[in-house]
């Protein structure tokens, strides 16, 4: 019997080390590029001497080193966490939804943290406002979207399916967005700074937001990964997956939560960018053709990357002023993925 | 054996299908047919826990109220009228899938898993195909893969809803064909939904007409369909004809039955 023969595509090792690579070129550019030039070589050195290499010393000045480990790297870090839990869970969500348009922001999450964060900017006080407590705000009105969003769904006397609560989704986002919108006007002040929040960017706070967003997004991913199977047998449809054992709403749940958890997190410190969680799937489909169990890890590593060098743009074409990454993402990612489209037959 | 008592299922508070009591035994082929509307699909969605319904169902003396899901898709397979195929996906990895009852929700397929896909593809002569998109295929291709993820489940019980209804004359009588073999070679008991009375009485040992959600008649395929019955219950005129053994419905036009 040729037993062995009969596979699932999974991460297989090509597609993981294209993934790996583009990262790695993504990181490396990220960290090299910037106002301030620092070679590789050195960066190199300075990161040995990190490591407490034997008989290392770090080449740059007090001030470089300062660039390169509290504003660069962090700042990499950051928008590799953003862009790699956006580009998950919109694969996630299209996966659970059947549907090739669901992006991460779905069930009311953007309107939600867009609330919040409007609300934050329009009444907190200067001092408060700032760096500490916006994303909180962003974070705790997402949140309290999706679990509005749920409550919707469920109270629905009719058959509590996928449909039911993307509508659910829909209700609730428009609420939210009408709430901000009617803050928004209330405090035109703000206009700019909320308008800005809203096309998204990755923050030079150091470190701090990089331990903010981490947890959920590790979280996140473990869950979602650990399905990604199931998510599979969730694309054939609910009553095919509850006929193959799989326990649809129960399964359904956990991805939801994790994919918004990380999602809401991610927004709340890089504010809504929008494409990536769209964009980014569908491209590694349209390349690849595989199934959900190789695509939410290639959609994490390659999302990641994608929103690194977006911000590289976004920091360095007009600098020293910044480019909504919100508008890189699109700017650059719509001719790229018109492209895939033009030239693939594979796909969804 | 599939034992149904008082079962009924109310959709939009009409019953849909109203206390069904039945038993099917093991290996025998029961096709349940019955006029659109007469809760054929319904009662298969009964069975397979996908609709509320009182009463009870037991599978093997097991209620199925009782069983968690994966242990209910070990003991039964559905193969459903309107598949989902995603054309993306190959015919292995489809295949595959029907082994997720037999894995935890994280874990891999084992060694196993691949084997018992593999014997379900070779059975079904698909091995080839393993690695072609499911959307390259053909609607009769289609059908014997779903096919294959059904008997990779292992499940002793598969219900099938209108099997054949995709297929054209030839592809129809290979798929009973071969559904008859396998049923032979795994034991298996098969319900299916039918339409098509005369393939019907061919395959299975055993009918079970329903109409408006009760059981109106069942046994042999000669004492179910009747021309009397197929008048009564799907306003139909035809001629029920025996031929060698095995019956032909044909159909009356109405206009030319006085000539």
């Amino acid at each position: 019997m040729q037993a062995a023969e009969v596979r699932a595509r999974g991460l297989g090792p090509l597609g993981a080390c294209a993934a790996a690579a583009f990262l790695l070129v993504a990181v490396v550019t990220g960290v090299l590029v910037g106002p301030i030039g620092l070679g590789i070589g050195p960066v190199l050195e300075s990161a040995a001497a990190k490591l407490q290499l034997p008989g290392v010393a770090s080449p740059l000045s007090a001030t470089e080193e300062a660039i390169l480990w509290e504003i660069r790297v962090p700042r990499v870090a950051l928008a590799a966490l953003v862009g790699g839990m956006l580009a998950l869970a919109g694969a996630t969500y299209q996966g659970v939804f059947r549907n090739p348009l669901a992006d991460p922001y779905l069930l009311g999450v953007a309107a939600g943290a867009g609330l919040g964060a409007t609300v934050a900017i329009a009444y907190l006080p200067e001092g408060l406002r700032g760096q500490r407590l916006l994303p909180v705000a962003a974070f705790v009105g997402g949140a309290v979207a999706v679990v509005l969003t749920y409550a919707v769904g469920r109270s629905a006397r009719r058959e509590r399916d996928a449909a039911t609560l993307v509508l659910a989704g829909v209700t609730v986002a428009a609420f939210f967005t009408a709430l901000q919108t009617f803050v928004q006007q209330q405090n035109s002040e703000t206009l700019q700074q909320v308008y800005t929040w809203i096309l998204g960017n990755i923050p030079s706070t150091g470190w701090s937001d990089v331990w903010l967003v981490l947890p959920y997004v590790v979280v996140a991913t473990v869950v979602i990964l650990a399905l990604r199977r199931v998510v599979d047998v969730l694309h054939l449809g609910e009553d095919e997956a509850a006929s193959l054992g799989v326990n649809v709403r129960r399964v359904r749940l956990a991805l939801v939560v994790a994919a918004t958890l990380g999602t809401a997190a991610a927004v709340s410190v890089a504010g809504l960018i929008g494409f990536v969680g769209i964009i980014v799937p569908h491209a590694i489909r349209l390349l690849t053709g595989v199934g959900y169990r190789a695509l939410l890890p290639l959609s994490l590593v390659c999302g990641a990357g994608f929103l690194v060098l977006a911000d590289v743009i976004a920091r360095t074409a007009l600098s020293p002023a910044e480019i909504p990454l919100g508008v890189v993402t699109a700017f650059f990612g719509a001719p790229f993925f018109a492209l895939v489209l033009r030239s693939t037959r594979v796909g969804p | 054996m599939i034992e149904l008592r008082d079962v009924t299922v109310r959709l939009g508070g009409r019953p849909v299908v109203d206390r069904v009591t039945a038993t099917v035994g093991r290996g025998e082929w029961v096709a349940l047919i019955g006029p659109n509307g007469a809760g054929k699909t319904t009662l298969l969605r009964a069975v397979a826990r996908l609709v509320p319904f009182t009463g009870s169902i037991a599978l093997e003396g097991r209620s199925t109220g009782t069983l968690r899901r994966t242990e209910l898709a070990r003991l039964l397979a559905v193969v459903p009228q309107e598949p989902s195929t995603p054309p993306w996906m190959t015919v292995g990895e489809y295949v595959l899938l029907g082994r997720t009852p037999h894995l935890g929700a994280l874990a891999k397929e084992s060694g196993r898993d691949r084997e018992a896909a593999a014997r379900a593809l070779d059975r079904l002569d698909l091995l080839d195909y393993r690695e072609r998109r499911l959307g390259t295929l053909s609607g009769g291709e289609k059908q014997r893969v779903v096919v294959a993820r059904a008997l990779a489940q292992e499940a002793r019980i598969v219900l099938l809803d209108e099997p054949t209804a995709s297929l054209d004359i030839g592809h129809q009588q290979q798929a009973l064909e071969l559904l008859d073999v396998l049923r032979a070679e795994s034991e298996l008991t098969l319900v299916a939904a039918m339409h098509d009375l005369t393939l019907a009485a061919q395959y299975a040992g055993r009918m079970l007409l329903l109409e408006r959600g009760r059981i109106a008649a069942d046994g042999s395929p000669r004492e179910v369909v009747t021309e009397d019955a197929l008048s009564r219950y799907y306003e139909a005129a035809v001629d029920v004809i025996p031929v060698d053994g095995r019956i032909a419905v044909v159909p009356r036009r109405a206009a030319s039955s006085n000539t």
